[in-house]
């Protein structure tokens, strides 16, 4: 069926296996229409596709350093976007997203902004120019154009503990979905998860991550889109939602000016159990203050330049010219979720308080509403909770509260869809969360390998010798990330945010300033990413441990704060020192340049 | 000027374009979100609600393939580009 080699068999290969995976989902909702329960789907939806990933996991294991830390540097950019796609999108986009939407309104679509136009300035700034630098890893970079191994252990440490704060989410958050659809402890599933992801990554490295990363964002867009669409048409909303909302958008503007935003007594709110909450922001009107906005969103855009787990898959493209147009690609697939969970959280939200639908709560006898059968199921997931705080028999807007999850995760079942669509959701989260902690894990272990051990421990190293720490250093950052998600400290999207924070304090400066600033030298690489990340880290602990911050950056913004302080050290200590030597000065003029051959393969 | 000073003032001067472009959608607008939502826009949306859905989100989207491609043609102008199509 298939002749010549697999790059150029590409678009057939997956085409055949989205072919697969939709069949797949019919088989599952005829066995459904047979009797097959609830949980059997769950188990097979998730079995199924970590089977299918550990397979490509396998058939992409290699023994070269190039294939194994760049992926050969063959993959054409639709291919390359969708791998960052799902790189990107992490279990919290694609599980807490929509929700975060749903509770926080306005305040929270800084999020939105700032995690897609951050690919602006990787598309202008920087993706280009490392691909021509021809580096394995963000520190290779680092290392080469200041020198010396300090400037290189420092990108290493920045990297690590940017991505360690990060990885550990994800694992959390494949323990959270193996848990359920597996029907297993969360200690437990916690490492079935791991497993799972180190299939994809240990045999083949970065080939495997690309090769598998494509196949599960095949999953989780089908698996976010189908029920959004589904659902729309079901509650007769507009066929294509994105562009027929509208209506739906200003009737619950309507009813929040209808019900109006009671505020709870704090004795009342002791009752609902943690980490539940009631609507009590404007869904479309501005409720937070211009800076409140840009802050974050400016975070989270400097953020997403500075993560290495991102940009070292623009390394992997076979040139400078693809490498650009691959971060228009990944910005596209990011697009397609990213519009659309405004629309789940319209849907879901306006389903359950409309009185005139069928499905609508608000209004209700308290006692019909504990009745309902979704209520009940989603209830005893400690995911929805109501309770008659005024004691008038009839539920109201603030008496209804809900999990940020249940939006994604309770909204096809609330809406009557089969049960089919919650095995395929659940599938969806648990490709989201693999494939971002496959690259993070990834990135960590690479850089450790390559720029600690074989750059400065042993640069005699054996391609052989490096690929065997390589893959043990996989393993032991999996179990250290999986024992620290197992102990469950901070809630899923939390952590996420303050990775950005961390990248951008360390890192954003010496990256950009590395190619637009001839000038930059190694001492004022130091100083910045010592600086940036010690002070952006000394900003957060101040504030957590009851600081009052200024200028209104707050604990997820801190990384404002550590860049700002970065940029200052590394353009004053720079000017305070000598300018970097000649050579030093020629590699920047070529890496300006797209053509000829990159800086590294000439060495 | 050489041939690759003269490329690197056309690009940064692309980039300013680009970066300008940038800081409307990504900052700029959002200065005046609550003046600006008072106003009905694409699809009968509140204008900011409409960009931070939609809007914005697709605006990058456009821009980073028409700055790849004008990038593009700068290379080619000074006869930097690479061979072979992606």
């Amino acid at each position: 069926m298939i002749k010549g080699n697999f790059i150029d068999n590409l678009p057939k290969v997956y085409g055949i296996y989205t072919g697969g995976f939709l069949a797949f989902i019919i088989i599952m909702s005829i066995g459904e229409q047979m009797g097959m329960t609830a949980k059997v789907i769950g188990i097979c939806f998730v079995a199924f596709t970590v089977a299918i990933y550990a397979i490509i996991g396998y058939l992409s294991r290699t023994a070269q350093a190039d294939a194994y830390y760049v992926a050969g540097r063959q993959v054409p950019t639709v291919f390359n976007g969708m791998a960052t796609a799902a790189d990107w999108m992490s279990g919290a986009s694609f599980v807490a997203m929509a929700g975060g939407i749903y509770f926080k309104g306005y305040g929270y679509m800084a999020l939105l902004v700032g995690w897609t136009g951050g690919y602006v300035l990787v598309a202008s700034l920087l993706a280009p120019y490392l691909r021509k630098f021809g580096c394995y890893t963000v520190p290779d970079f680092i290392g080469t154009r200041y020198g010396g191994n300090l400037t290189r252990f420092l990108a290493v440490v920045v990297l690590t503990v940017a991505s360690f704060t990060y990885v550990t989410a994800q694992i959390n958050a494949t323990g959270t979905i193996a848990s359920v659809a597996l029907d297993i402890p969360f200690q437990y599933a916690v490492y079935v998860g791991l497993i799972s992801i180190l299939l994809c990554s240990m045999l083949g490295g970065m080939r495997g991550v690309t090769w598998t990363q494509v196949a599960q964002y095949i999953v989780l867009i089908i698996a976010y889109l189908l029920p959004v669409f589904w659902i729309s048409n079901k509650m007769g909303a507009g066929f294509f939602p994105h562009f027929m909302l509208a209506d739906e958008v200003s009737r619950i503007a309507e009813l929040e000016a209808q019900f109006g935003f009671v505020k709870n007594s704090a004795e009342n709110l002791k009752e609902v159990p943690k980490g539940l909450a009631g609507i009590t922001k404007a869904h479309s009107a501005v409720n937070a203050t211009p800076w409140a906005f840009i802050s974050l969103a400016l975070a989270m855009m400097m953020g997403t330049a500075s993560l290495p787990h991102v940009m070292m898959r623009y390394f992997t493209t076979p040139s400078v010219k693809a490498a650009r147009k691959s971060v228009g690609w990944s910005l596209f697939f990011i697009f397609l979720l990213y519009s659309s969970a405004p629309m789940l959280a319209t849907l879901s939200k306006l389903s359950l308080i409309d009185p005139s639908l069928p499905t609508g709560i608000i209004g209700k006898s308290i006692a019909e509403v504990q009745s309902i059968d979704w209520y009940q199921n989603w209830n005893q997931a400690n995911l929805m909770f109501v309770s008659d705080f005024n004691g008038n028999g009839t539920l109201e807007l603030n008496e209804f509260f809900m999990g940020g999850k249940a939006v994604v995760l309770a909204t096809p079942e609330i809406a009557g869809l089969p049960y089919v669509i919650s095995g395929l959701v659940a599938a969806g989260g648990m490709a989201a969360a693999m494939s971002t902690a496959d690259g993070l894990i990834l990135a960590i272990a690479n850089a450790i390998s390559h720029d600690v051990y074989y750059k400065i421990i042993d640069p005699k190293a054996e391609t052989a010798k490096r690929l065997v720490v390589a893959r043990v250093l996989l393993v032991v950052i999996g179990f250290a990330g999986a024992t620290i998600a197992a102990m469950e400290i901070q809630g899923i999207l939390g952590s996420v945010i303050w990775a950005f924070d961390f990248a951008m304090s360390g890192l954003f400066f010496p990256l950009v300033l590395g190619v637009w600033w001839k000038r930059a030298n190694r001492e004022g690489a130091i100083a910045g990413m010592a600086l940036g990340l010690i002070s952006g880290a000394g900003y957060l602990i101040w504030v957590r441990t009851g600081g009052s911050g200024f200028l209104g950056i707050t604990q997820l913004t801190f990384g404002i704060f550590g860049s700002a302080v970065s940029l200052v050290a590394m353009v004053v200590v720079s000017l305070m020192t000598s300018a970097p030597n000649a050579a030093t000065q020629k590699m920047v003029d070529e890496v300006r340049v797209p053509a000829g051959r990159s800086i590294l393969g000439k060495q | 000027m050489s041939k690759q000073e003269q490329h690197w003032e056309k690009s940064k001067g692309l980039l300013m374009m680009t970066l300008a472009i940038w800081f409307v959608f990504s900052i700029g607008i959002f200065l005046f979100g609550a003046e600006m939502n008072e106003v009905t826009g694409p699809f009968g949306y509140p204008l900011t609600y409409w960009f931070t859905c939609q809007g914005s989100l697709g605006i990058f989207v456009i821009l980073i393939f028409w700055f790849a491609n004008r990038q593009e043609k700068i290379d080619e102008e000074f006869g930097f580009s690479e061979r072979g199509d992606d």
